[in-house]
């Protein structure tokens, strides 16, 4: 690399590092980014669950040519017990709308177009570089990154982590901590290919409508995770996360926990006959609000995963990833424009925007829901979801006995598995972290 | 799904595509005597069974197969018990679907 000095180098080429390079690159500034995979998105690992409003805000007419799966018509929530689930179905038909809001998308397809949209803006991709260590002047301040590129660090004003949960710089410079196992969960996901007709037939969809199930209950086996099927044209996404805490006291193996979901009775049948052509594993961050580090200093943000910027009651990372991106390379930009510095203070912008835009406004709202599903897993995951199936099954099964036995053997049940007073707290627990 | 519902973890890695760093580790376990129990955690919990303990007793790794979750990292890099770096750029998992 020569000695030529950039506006800013982006770390990362997932949804964070791309909607920040693009933002910059389609502004005017000269932007590098690096990328340590062999293609962008040759490390990305995600459901994947594509929310279109917030990609719009960033590419208007994505749509255009974005490599997208299928449009969701119908969102399910099963609670499952070790033969059974019980749950919601949501299905509207209002969702077949022009501009749809929600697409599944396979991230490695999804990573290279989002990137080309970098490259037509302007930005340079440098692949197959791994950034090793952050550059600073004698006053501590960040002036660029070093890499495992032979060479001198190569320079920018301000230098935008979006490495991912699992980022080194940000951790092994003092940046942030590492993340902590309760506030991490390991998913592990199988691509399950079959012929599109079949999985429209299966899951009741026509041309390209999609379909998704996201299942919690004894699959985690006590612990706090959640399984989830997504449908893409021609394959499906399997996988299951638990927190690497709960992993960890355990010992579970995730891929005999995989192993377990896919085997169940009620997605088993949904997956038959399948090819499966890829086993991928990935952190998620779930330490929500209270897990956010510190997001700017002396020229530098940090942006998505690698920033905690996870809904994890609502399923909901990529989107917050793609916003911070945005919001990040927008702040640089008028930043820029001033004329002005990327210090700590003048960056101080990236994060008042942030704050008040829903990505902060919604991890405030949860904010103690993660230390709740932490500390109360095994009643929520397991203990719960069993009681709800056997009242169910009670209540569906005819066999003489009346009602009103059955109404009262299932509430003798919850009783007998929590005490009175501990579903009066589980409910006031779960009420307050909801709040 | 294929014929068995339970593929053995050998052959889960099997379907992905890997550039192996040849002779480059990039993840190494620290000489131990006993190892601690996120050490052992890891002969259980890695998603890719890189870790297994070796005839002394001792944890070892394989990184082969390793799928690049940082999962070891969390649990272990701050205790010191292993070395953890990503691989050189554009070596180790190459994810196809993602």
């Amino acid at each position: 690399m020569s000695r030529e000095r950039f506006d800013a180098i982006v770390v990362g080429a997932g949804m964070s590092g791309n909607a920040a390079a693009y933002t910059m690159a389609s502004r005017g500034l000269k932007v590098l980014q690096l990328e340590r995979g062999e293609y962008p998105g040759s490390k990305n690992v995600q459901g994947a669950i594509l929310y279109a409003n917030m990609l719009e805000g960033i590419v208007p007419n994505f749509r255009d040519d974005a490599p997208l799966e299928r449009h969701l018509v119908e969102q399910r929530l099963w609670i499952m017990d070790d033969t059974s689930h019980s749950g919601m179905h949501y299905r509207s038909h209002d969702f077949n709308e022009q501009r749809a809001n929600r697409y599944t998308i396979v991230r490695v397809q999804f990573d290279k177009w989002f990137a080309g949209k970098v490259r037509e803006a302007g930005g340079t991709i440098l692949c197959e570089t791994t950034a090793t260590k952050l550059a600073r002047d004698c006053s501590g301040n960040v002036i660029g990154v070093h890499t495992d590129r032979a060479g001198r660090p190569i320079l920018a004003d301000v230098v935008v982590l979006a490495e991912g949960v699992n980022g080194v710089l940000g951790t092994r410079m003092g940046l942030r901590d590492m993340p902590k196992s309760q506030n991490v969960a390991l998913a592990v996901k199988e691509m399950h290919f079959l012929p599109e007709h079949v999985i429209a037939e299966r899951f009741g969809l026509t041309g390209d409508q999609g379909c998704v199930i996201e299942a919690l209950g004894t699959i985690s086996r006590g612990m706090a995770g959640l399984g989830f099927l997504y449908t893409n044209r021609d394959s499906i996404s399997l996988g299951i996360g638990c927190l690497v805490s709960g992993l960890a006291e355990s010992m579970e193996s995730p891929h005999t926990v995989l192993n377990g979901f896919k085997c169940h009775p009620s997605i088993k049948p949904l997956l038959a006959g399948s090819e499966v052509k890829e086993y991928a594993a990935h952190l998620i961050p779930e330490g929500g609000f209270r897990a956010i580090p510190e997001l700017h200093g002396e020229g530098w943000v940090v942006v998505g995963d690698a920033a905690q910027l996870n809904n994890a009651v609502h399923r909901e990372g990529s989107n917050l990833a793609m916003t911070s991106g945005q919001i990040a390379g927008e702040a640089i930009c008028t930043i820029k424009n001033q004329g002005r510095l990327m210090t700590k203070d003048n960056l101080s912008l990236y994060k008042s925007m942030l704050d008040k835009s829903f990505v902060i406004k919604d991890l405030i709202k949860h904010k103690d829901v993660p230390a709740l599903l932490h500390t109360n897993s095994q009643s929520l995951f397991s203990t719960y979801p069993k009681l709800l199936s056997q009242a169910a099954q009670s209540f569906v099964r005819v066999e003489g006995s009346t009602k009103i036995e059955k109404e009262k053997a299932a509430i003798d049940a919850f009783i007998k598995a929590r005490s009175r007073w501990g579903l009066v707290s589980d409910a006031v627990r779960i009420a307050r972290a909801w709040r | 799904m294929s014929e068995s519902s339970f593929e053995p973890i050998e052959e889960k890695l099997y379907w992905n595509r890997y550039l192996v760093d040849a002779g480059r580790p990039h993840i190494r376990v620290r000489r131990h005597l006993s190892p601690s129990a996120s050490l052992r955690a890891l002969t259980k919990i890695c998603p890719a069974n890189c870790y297994s303990f070796d005839d002394a007793g001792q944890v070892k790794v394989v990184t082969d197969g390793c799928l690049e979750c940082g999962t070891c990292r969390v649990l272990c890099e701050a205790t010191g018990e292993i070395d953890w770096n990503y691989p050189r750029g554009g070596f180790g998992i190459l994810f196809k679907f993602g």
